[in-house]
């Protein structure tokens, strides 16, 4: 049954990760995902969890390490600037195959930028964003009720693949109230930590480790870890459709956006132009097999972003060249109006390509 | 009689452990090891009276020492 | 007599592996590590234990250590610490940090950890100089001291002055234990071990924060051979670096 909840964006984040036994959260104050700590701070000490408000976003994302090595699940939040910090030991982290949930509610940048909803962090989260070469799954929510249970999903994937989760989020869905249903019972899955520093009883010691000096050795662990981000894009894909199945003209856009596309459709279905959405709601792996499948019977696709055209790019490599692909955006916290969206579609359509 | 026995192929011939012990028991072999260092010896096995100081000053993990 | 029927008094710790390490000849890093070793025998804590290796010359320390081990990015050593020992309170956790590390890169992180008194110990190697990258100056690096990259000695207009980590910390209510020592001499190491085996003993009591900072010869880098080494510790270095107990909440009424 569950029950229904007005809540934030970053309280429901917050709460999903608890609810699948999230207990470790090291974090550092930054808008505006200041929501995720306020409410853990509150929440976790209460469930018999650590929230820890550590010196840096530097320290805290080595505290996960540390929490990580030790097999719980952890998890750390902050924004754009904060992310950039987290950066090497983000790397760290996949380098040494820990699992960890990560949170970023995007804000404007680059540099200080500002504290208005931004998806100018794209290329950081599904390119690697670290030293080296690797991916993290990342996910990005479109609700409330999303941050939820994008969360739970998360910390499963991680646990499952050994390897950091992202939750690209945005200051708008972070800051947000909505009706979010918290179910009795989340689906935890369990998976083996014979890897976690436990102390070595009755086993060999194990190492948490991602230094390798001998060349053929570090070759082999990368392919190792190849392999494995081979085995995510295999198993591993979260999109929506919506309104596609005759569509002409296919929007393509994640989180926030997305639902100023959604109302951009109906506006354009109303006065006759087909048009269709995909919503990828998991950034990396990337749905580009269906959104070439789809590109197949469509004129063109266009990319909506909060960016200067960042997603758009892994939309191209999908659609490969055989059909246009346009863009439309906004910076620095600036939000597309679906008026001004369905002008650009229009324009195109003008623009002819028949 | 007290005894200490050595590794002689882990040793650096740093010489901490010749210069410490208290009885002038060790002194560097005129062989090398794998490594290329002249490894520590036991020079006069009899006035060694097993303080283990050698050991504990040896950053390489030479020596054991019997009682 | 054979040995069979000799009681061995000492020999390489069972929790150490039994292989050589890569630290250069008289290196003070060889000695603590023996000392860490005998330690973790005889408090009996090698299945809870766990080594954080540091970067630097002790990265390699989980190739050493024979318990369980977890390597950490530059400086990062006290949160990785801090969330080990938060996430699972009964491991016994032994942080260990050269200068560079811990007082320069990682200021930040040894300063919170100790200030919010996280119940590991530290052993903090305080040689002077940055080791695994050839020599240049660290922030412990004495005035005049030649260095890589003070070829004309530390000069402390443009390079700062040593940093004294045992009283930086000295001034933070956090901190349960806080100890200078050095390796130089047969006696000083019965000192270090004592030092260390008192911040283990704290953290195993659950009173909080210790770090042991040992003055530790690097002949390498200082380009002195060994005995001159341990000389130049204790007649030089320990003239900035004062040994002594700086903290001691456990001998406090």
């Amino acid at each position: 049954m569950g029950k229904k909840i007005l809540m934030k964006g970053n309280e429901a984040l917050g709460e999903g990760a608890m609810r699948a036994g999230m207990r470790h959260y090291f974090g550092y104050p930054i808008t505006p995902q200041s929501e995720v700590a306020a409410y853990l701070s509150k929440h976790l000490p209460k469930r018999g969890g650590v929230f820890l408000q550590a010196e840096s976003e530097i320290s805290a994302i080595n505290m996960v390490y540390g929490a990580a090595s030790a097999g719980r699940r952890v998890m750390t939040s902050s924004s754009s600037p904060g992310i950039s910090l987290k950066m090497e030991g983000l790397s760290y982290l996949v380098g040494s195959e820990l699992p960890c949930l990560i949170g970023n509610v995007m804000r404007g940048g680059p540099g200080l930028g500002n504290i208005a909803p931004a998806q100018a962090d794209y290329f950081q989260a599904v390119k690697g964003g670290g030293h080296g070469d690797y991916h993290i799954i990342v996910l990005a929510p479109t609700t409330c009720q999303e941050m939820f249970d994008f969360a739970v999903m998360a910390l499963n994937l991680a646990d499952k693949y050994r390897n950091p989760v992202m939750i690209l989020s945005d200051g708008a869905l972070g800051q947000m109230m909505e009706p979010v249903v918290i179910p009795d019972e989340v689906p935890i899955e369990e998976y083996d930590k014979s890897w976690a520093l436990t102390g070595a009883k009755d086993r060999p010691p194990n190492v948490v480790n991602s230094l390798f000096l001998d060349e053929k050795e570090l070759e082999e662990h990368n392919i190792k870890l190849q392999e494995k981000f081979k085995r995510i894009e295999e198993n591993e894909i979260l999109y929506s459709e919506y309104r596609t199945e005759d569509a002409e003209y296919l929007f393509v856009a994640f989180g926030l956006v997305s639902r100023i596309v959604h109302s951009v459709v109906d506006l354009a279905r109303a006065e006759g132009i087909k048009a269709g959405l995909l919503v990828p709601k998991m950034l990396w792996p990337f749905p580009k097999d269906r959104i070439a499948e789809l590109a197949e019977q469509c004129r063109f696709l266009m990319s909506v972003e909060m960016n200067s055209g960042q997603m758009v790019e892994d939309v191209r490599l999908a659609v490969n060249g055989r059909r246009p692909v346009y863009f439309y955006g906004r910076m620095g916290g600036g939000v597309p109006a679906q008026r001004r969206v369905l002008e650009e579609l229009k324009s195109h359509i003008e623009g002819g390509t028949k | 009689m007290p005894k200490v026995t050595i590794r002689e192929e882990r040793c650096k011939a740093c010489g901490l452990c010749i210069h410490y012990c208290p009885k002038g028991v060790l002194g560097p072999s005129e062989k090398f090891n794998a490594k290329g260092y002249h490894p520590t010896e036991v020079k006069h096995p009899e006035k060694c009276i097993g303080c283990t100081i050698c050991a504990q000053v040896c950053p390489d993990q030479v020596f054991e020492v019997y009682r | 007599m054979s040995t069979e029927t000799m009681k061995k008094v000492y020999s390489i710790p069972e929790s150490l592996r039994n292989r050589p390490h890569h630290y250069c000849p008289g290196c003070g890093h060889g000695i603590v590590l023996s000392i860490v070793g005998e330690l973790v025998d005889e408090l009996g804590v090698r299945d809870r234990a766990v080594g954080i290796a540091p970067v630097g010359c002790s990265v390699f320390l989980y190739e050493y250590y024979d318990f369980d081990c977890v390597q950490a990015a530059h400086g990062r050593a006290p949160a990785v610490a801090t969330g080990l020992k938060r996430a699972n309170p009964d491991l016994f956790v032994i942080s260990y940090q050269g200068d560079g590390d811990l007082a320069a890169i990682g200021t930040a992180e040894i300063i919170h950890a100790a200030n919010r008194s996280e119940n590991f110990s530290t052993i903090f190697i305080n040689n002077a100089i940055y080791g695994m990258t050839g020599g240049q100056m660290a922030p412990t690096t004495l005035l005049g001291q030649k260095s890589q990259t003070t070829p004309y000695g530390r000069n402390p207009n443009t390079d700062g002055f040593p940093v004294r980590v045992c009283e930086l910390l000295n001034s933070l209510e956090g901190p349960y234990y806080l100890e200078r020592v050095c390796v130089a001499t047969p006696q000083d190491r019965v000192k270090a071990k004592k030092a260390i085996k008192k911040a283990f003993t704290y953290q195993l009591e659950g009173k909080g924060f210790s770090l042991v900072e040992v003055l530790s010869q690097c002949p390498t880098n200082w380009g002195m051979s060994v005995l001159d080494s341990v000389k130049w510790v204790k007649e030089v270095m320990a003239q900035t670096f004062p040994l002594g107990v700086f903290r001691d909440k456990g001998q406090q009424k």
